[in-house]
């Protein structure tokens, strides 16, 4: 592998924004909150980031797009690393991700009685289950619009 | 995990195996609801319950394995029966749909209070990942406390299970907090913060008032408190036939 000059901190952070999150691709791993910690090193770059959820089945293709991305980008090794230093939460999320999470029609997350829809922004929504088709994700159904919708769990 | 060394602290590998063998037994064996749950939300509900369940015990286990220098896989596959340490609770199968859920309410109940005595410990690796587990089990709580309360509250054969599940699951429900040999020097430690006992008894009194509005019977005391999570029966030696079965077919294959 060709060493190229050694990347700022924040060059890594703006090519991290390009990784999308491969559960939710609206959402850059930066949009959703998870990189960590960035250090540069002469030989090396290394970014630990926190899982959304303990499990989460998305961890090893996030740690493997994020290594390619950047080896790819700034030449030289990258570690990525998994740590519960501080927990996620889902204040975490970027309001530039809040945003791209409406427009994909998933609520973002906010205590059960503030959720509202994503499509017609109606409060008039009930949760059918607090549990959907991902570990991070409930079911609600707006009666607005007569839409179901999925909403972030707050965490 | 962020490679933190492990102290010298007596008791912390039988403690960390203890949470991940509870953890891991309770997600493999309610992941058996997928497909064929009451309700196509509770096929999704039971699947994510059990999958966070799986990454818990998979986070204990690797931390498990930073200490033995071993491999998380090894810990959670690579055992026979009689060496695994979870709870006699976790020893009764799914049963019917009240089954699981008196199961779960007494394991998800004991193992938040379990938990409790563990987020502000001294070892900051098992601290932070309890931090965490706790954020995931705070809906277990609610979903599976709602499920109780919905059985509970309906005549019929929904409450006429729920009792006779609780009937069967009441003397192994304290098992979670089968005291380890470690405990003292994990007190002394840090690492936790009260002994299992101490922590049942605050278990137990969280448990009366819920169960007496629901006019529930209260688990009476442990049958054979020292083997709670030794004597492992036959329900779970099907139920590991079954979790060690693909990796019995290719030992050491990559998957």
């Amino acid at each position: 592998m060709v060493i190229g000059t050694q990347p700022q901190e924040a060059d890594v952070r703006a090519a991290l924004a390009e990784v999308p999150d491969p559960e939710i691709p609206v959402l850059s791993v930066i949009d959703l909150g998870i990189v960590h910690r960035v250090e540069v090193r002469p030989d090396a770059i290394g970014v630990a980031i926190l899982p959304t959820f303990v499990g989460c089945p998305a961890l090893d293709v996030i740690r493997s797009s994020i290594a390619a991305h950047l080896g790819a980008k700034f030449g030289r090794p990258v570690n990525v690393e998994t740590t519960f230093e501080v927990p996620w939460a889902s204040e975490r999320i970027s309001p530039a991700g809040r945003v791209a999470l409406r427009q994909a029609g998933i609520a973002p997350p906010s205590a059960p009685e503030d959720v509202r829809c994503p499509f017609c922004a109606s409060a008039e929504v009930v949760m059918d289950s607090a549990f959907g088709p991902t570990q991070c994700r409930s079911l609600f159904y707006c009666r607005g619009c007569r839409q179901p919708f999925e909403a972030l769990k707050s965490v | 995990m962020n490679g933190a060394a492990a102290p010298a602290v007596v008791g912390l590998d039988e403690l960390l195996l203890s949470m991940a063998d509870d953890e891991f037994v309770i997600g493999f064996s309610d992941s058996e609801w997928t497909g064929i749950a009451p309700l196509l939300e509770e096929d999704v509900a039971m699947s994510s319950l059990s999958q966070d369940e799986l990454g818990h015990a998979a986070a204990l286990y690797a931390l498990l394995a930073e200490i033995k220098d071993t491999d998380a896989d090894v810990l959670a596959y690579d055992r026979e029966p009689a060496d695994y340490r979870h709870a006699r609770l976790l020893d009764h199968g799914r049963g019917d749909w009240a089954m699981t859920i008196a199961r779960r309410y007494l394991y998800e109940t004991a193992d938040a209070t379990r938990l409790e005595a563990l987020v502000d410990g001294s070892w900051s690796p098992l601290a932070e990942l309890v931090d965490k587990i706790r954020r995931e089990e705070r809906y277990h709580l609610m979903h599976i406390g709602t499920w109780l309360e919905r059985l509970a509250g309906t005549r019929g054969a929904s409450r006429d299970r729920l009792l006779a599940a609780l009937e069967t699951l009441g003397p192994d429900a304290g098992t979670v907090f089968t005291p380890l040999d470690g405990e003292p020097s994990l007190i002394e430690s840090g690492v936790l913060a009260r002994s299992m006992a101490d922590s049942e008894r605050a278990w137990r009194d969280s448990l009366a008032p819920v169960f007496q509005r629901l006019d529930l019977p209260i688990p009476p005391p442990t049958v054979d408190p020292a083997r709670g999570r030794t004597a492992h029966g036959n329900d779970f030696r099907w139920l590991w036939g079954e979790f060690t079965s693909v990796r019995g077919a290719d030992p050491g294959a990559t998957w």
